[in-house]
Order: structure tokens, then sequence, then C-alpha cells
């Protein structure tokens, strides 16, 4: 009974004009630590709701998110979050920006450059640390985000679909990148995502979630051995499987 | 192939197209001085008034100063209130869009009883012209700090509203108040002349061209302070680019040019 982080009966509705909408129905979601979770499902399908109110961005309408023990309520620096949109600050340097959080946590400006450097060198930005982020390509804007985030050392990174809007090629070296960052750090990754091969690519396990209202289908382990080959026999049976439950949901919702 | 090395001097062909043109029709079609004086006795005229002219500039750069420094300390604080909390925008802004139309002009009566004859007086009708531009322009700035920086912050553990816009606001919002300083600018000098017309001191250049040039009907040396204004204008625009937008704003170049 070791868990990182627990969601217990979460629930999330908004107000709309024709009244209360359930948004998330009654997850219930443990992670272990140094876990890889994938979180997938269809648009809609209150995801991103979900990581960002572990990010402490939403309030869950009621049931409750526990980190290490402690009840979520607000935004916080031991929850690193690398968001979809491009979200460097333009006016900081690439350097400038990972030390961000550190500077609001007023480390010592040596400590600060040491521990940038040491997280620009993990995500592989060498020679751009005083570019402004126009200078940079979206997978390297990501990159930045991925080294802010961990710069405060968060005890989990939160990840919304972070490779959404960079090319299918630059997705997957992000991704082989990640995984090394991962296993170098040793962190608890919450990853939303779309993409089926994404989530097979990556996880260690995947939820997967419905559409009105979100709620949790099933959770899916993926024992595949790393590092998993994108075309190999398992992947694609894995992916299969994957499809079928979406599929299937989609086919409910419809109805 | 556009080479830019080409433009650089072009500037030069219609500018003295329309100085000769100036010249000729004043010497040879309208020939009466009083009408349109030639440039040549126009500039004959600033090298008359060489000595004059210094003093006036530095009195009406004084009200000048005094009414942007008042404008901008006025408005930036103002703008970051009303530019971050949508209540205090929704409460300030009928009062503020019924004042805003005013001319400073209208102010003078109001500047001569509220300040007296001096040059506070003067820089008052400048900040009145220059308020509105740097806020308005301020607290856009600020109010459309995207939501996504935002919560970046806030995940970084930069939350409350001072942090926010110490960290996320100000400089997001910065390129934009610089933007407000300089439209403030432009409108704040147009104010120069009026503010010195009313009789705030007995020198200045708003104050010479209009009390003493024009009341004897000296037309040239009247040109000579008009183009004397729009010079200085010109300059001021410029240095305050060179040193405020081209220095300190180089990460807004992939956003804006």
């Amino acid at each position: 009974m070791n868990h990182k982080l627990e969601l217990r009966n979460v629930t999330k509705t908004f107000s709309t004009e024709e009244g209360e909408m359930m948004a998330l129905e009654d997850i219930n979601i443990e992670v272990k630590p140094n876990e890889f979770l994938c979180i997938i499902g269809p648009s809609g399908c209150g995801k991103t709701t979900l990581l960002r109110m572990i990010a402490g961005l939403d309030y869950p309408s009621s049931g409750e998110i526990i980190l290490d023990g402690d009840r979520v309520s607000g935004p916080s620096p031991d929850r690193g979050m690398v968001f979809q949109e491009f979200s460097l600050f333009p006016w900081r340097t690439v350097i400038k920006n990972v030390t961000f959080g550190l500077e609001i946590l007023e480390v010592d400006k040596h400590e600060q450059y040491r521990i940038a450097e040491r997280y620009r060198e993990l995500v592989g930005l060498k020679g751009f640390e005083n570019r402004y982020p126009y200078e940079l390509s979206g997978g390297m804007k990501q990159r930045v985000a991925i080294a802010r985030a961990l710069a405060t050392d968060p005890a989990i990174l939160l990840m919304d679909e972070p490779f959404g809007s960079v090319d299918a090629q630059t997705r997957n070296i992000l991704q082989e990148e990640l995984l090394e960052i991962w296993k170098r750090t040793k962190k608890t990754v919450l990853f939303v995502t779309h993409s089926v091969d994404e989530a097979v690519y990556l996880a260690d396990r995947v939820a997967v979630m419905s559409a009105r209202p979100g709620c949790l289908v099933k959770c899916l382990d993926n024992a595949i051995p790393r590092p998993r080959k994108r075309t190999s026999v398992e992947v694609n049976e894995f992916r299969e499987n994957l499809l079928m439950l979406l599929s299937l949901e989609r086919s409910k919702a419809c109805i | 192939m556009r080479r830019p090395t080409k433009e650089e001097g072009l500037w030069l062909v219609p500018l003295i197209i329309v100085l000769l043109l100036w010249e000729f029709i004043a010497g040879y079609v309208i020939k009466d001085p009083l009408i349109l004086p030639r440039f040549s006795a126009v500039i004959f005229s600033v090298y008359a008034l060489r000595e004059v002219l210094i003093l006036d500039i530095l009195v009406s750069l004084l009200h000048f100063c005094i009414g942007l420094a008042l404008a901008f300390a006025v408005a930036l604080p103002l703008a970051i209130a009303m530019g971050w909390f949508r209540s205090v925008f929704k409460a300030i802004d009928p009062i503020i869009e019924i004042i805003r139309p005013i001319p400073p002009l209208a102010w003078i009566p109001l500047a001569i009883i509220w300040i007296g004859l001096n040059h506070y007086a003067a820089g008052f009708i400048i900040f009145i012209g220059a308020f509105f531009p740097i806020l308005i322009d301020s607290y856009t700035g600020f109010r459309d700090v995207p939501r996504v920086l935002v919560e970046t912050g806030n995940v970084l553990g930069c939350i409350g509203n001072i942090k926010l816009i110490r960290y996320v606001a100000l400089p997001y919002a910065l390129p934009s108040v610089a933007t407000g300083t300089r439209v403030g600018m432009g409108v704040g000098w147009m104010c120069v002349v009026a503010a010195e017309m009313f009789g705030v001191g007995n020198s200045g250049l708003g104050y010479r061209l209009f009390q003493k040039f024009y009341f004897l009907h000296q037309m040239d040396y009247v040109v000579a302070y008009m183009l004397i204004l729009g010079l200085l204008a010109l300059i001021l625009d410029r240095v305050f680019r060179y040193f405020v937008e081209d220095k300190l704003f180089r990460w807004k170049k992939g956003i804006v040019k």
C-alpha cells in the first residue's frame, strides 16, 4: 500500500446553461512511485481536467487527490507540469526559463545555475542557453519546458499532451528522450495523450477513459520490456487491445 | 531580389522635392511671406533665433518631462490594477471613458485655477494628453497575459497576485507599456504649444510661437518654430525607440515583427 498518488472518488461537475454537467465521474486511480502512467481517451473525456486537478489548477467537486500522503489543495512546485501549448516565458532566455521556479523558491544564484545546467544537459539543449523562445523549434521549446518542470525537483511530473504540437519524427525522438529522462530522474510521470502509439510506447500502465461523463474504463498493464520496438508483435497486440477498448467506448457513446 | 541598401537613402528624395516645391511656390507663386514664408527664409530664421531657441527648447522639454513623468507615474499603477483585476476594470472604466475624450485644451481653465500660471500648469496639460494612451495600452498588456503563462507560474510556485504581477504579468506587459508611452509621448508633445499658450511663463516653444511671433506676424519665425517642434518630436521618438524598444525587447521580435 505504498502509493505515490491516489485519486479517490474524484468527481467534477461544471455548471452550464442547461444545468449541471458531469465532466468526470468517480475516478479512482493509484499511482506507484516511479511509475509511468499514460491516461488516454477521446477528446472531451476530461483527461486534461483530471491532470489540472492533480496540478492544483482546478478543484474536484468531490473526492480527494492525495500525493505522498497529503491532500492536494492548490498548485505547488512539488508537482511539475508540462502543458500542451508552448508555455515558455517569452521574455526569458532558455536558461532563465529553467531557473524560474528556483528563483521563486529563492534558491541561491549559483545553485540556480548549477541545477539549471544539469537539467539543460539532461534534455540536451547545449548551445541554446541564451536563446529566446521565439528562436527555438517546437521540440526545443518542449525540452526547455520539461527541464523547467524538473528543475524544482517535483515529486511527480504531469504532462498534458506535451508532444501534441510537434511533427511526427520529432515526437518519436522526444518520446525516447523522455524515457531516458524518466529512467535517470526516477520520477513518477502522469502523461495525458490521445495517441495510442504514444501510450503503448511510453507507459508502464495505460488508463483508458471514456467521454460524457468522463470515467475510467480500464487500466491496462504494459509489461512489454524496454527498449520497445514500435513495430514489434507485442506492441502491435497491445495497440490492438487499446484501439478496441477505445472504439468500444466510442460506439457506446453514440448509442 | 530587393536589397535593403538601395532603400536606405530613399526618404531623402521626396523630402528634397517637397522642400524645393515649397521654396518655389512661396517665392514665385504666392510671393507673400505673411501667407507662406520661403523655406530658405525659415532656415535663416532658425539661425537668427539660435540663442532664444535653446532656452525655449529647454523650457518646453521641462514642461514635457513634468507632464510625461506624472502621466507615467499615475497611469502605470492604475493600468496594473485595471488590467489584472477584472473588477477594478469594470468599476473604473466608465469614469476613464468619460474623461478621456475631453480635449487637453479644455483643461486649461482648471489648470490655471488649480495650479496657477507656472511650469506645473503647463505640465498638467501635457499630463492630460499623455496619460490616456499610456493607461490604455498598458492595461491591455496586463489584461492579455495568456492563461497558460499564469498557470505555468502557478505550478512553479509563483502564487498570489503580487508574485504573479512581478514575475509574469509585468514582464509580459512591458512592451505594451512601452508602446503606450511612445504614443503618450507623441500626444503629450502635441499639447506643448497649447500648454504654453496661456501664459505660464515667458519662454518655451509654444509661448514664443503663439504669444510673440504670431502676434507680431513674423510668419517665418512661426514656421521655423513649427519645424523645430516637429524635429524635436522625431528625435525624442527615435531616442526612445533606440534605448527602450530595440534594447529591452529583443525577445519580442518573434512575436510582432
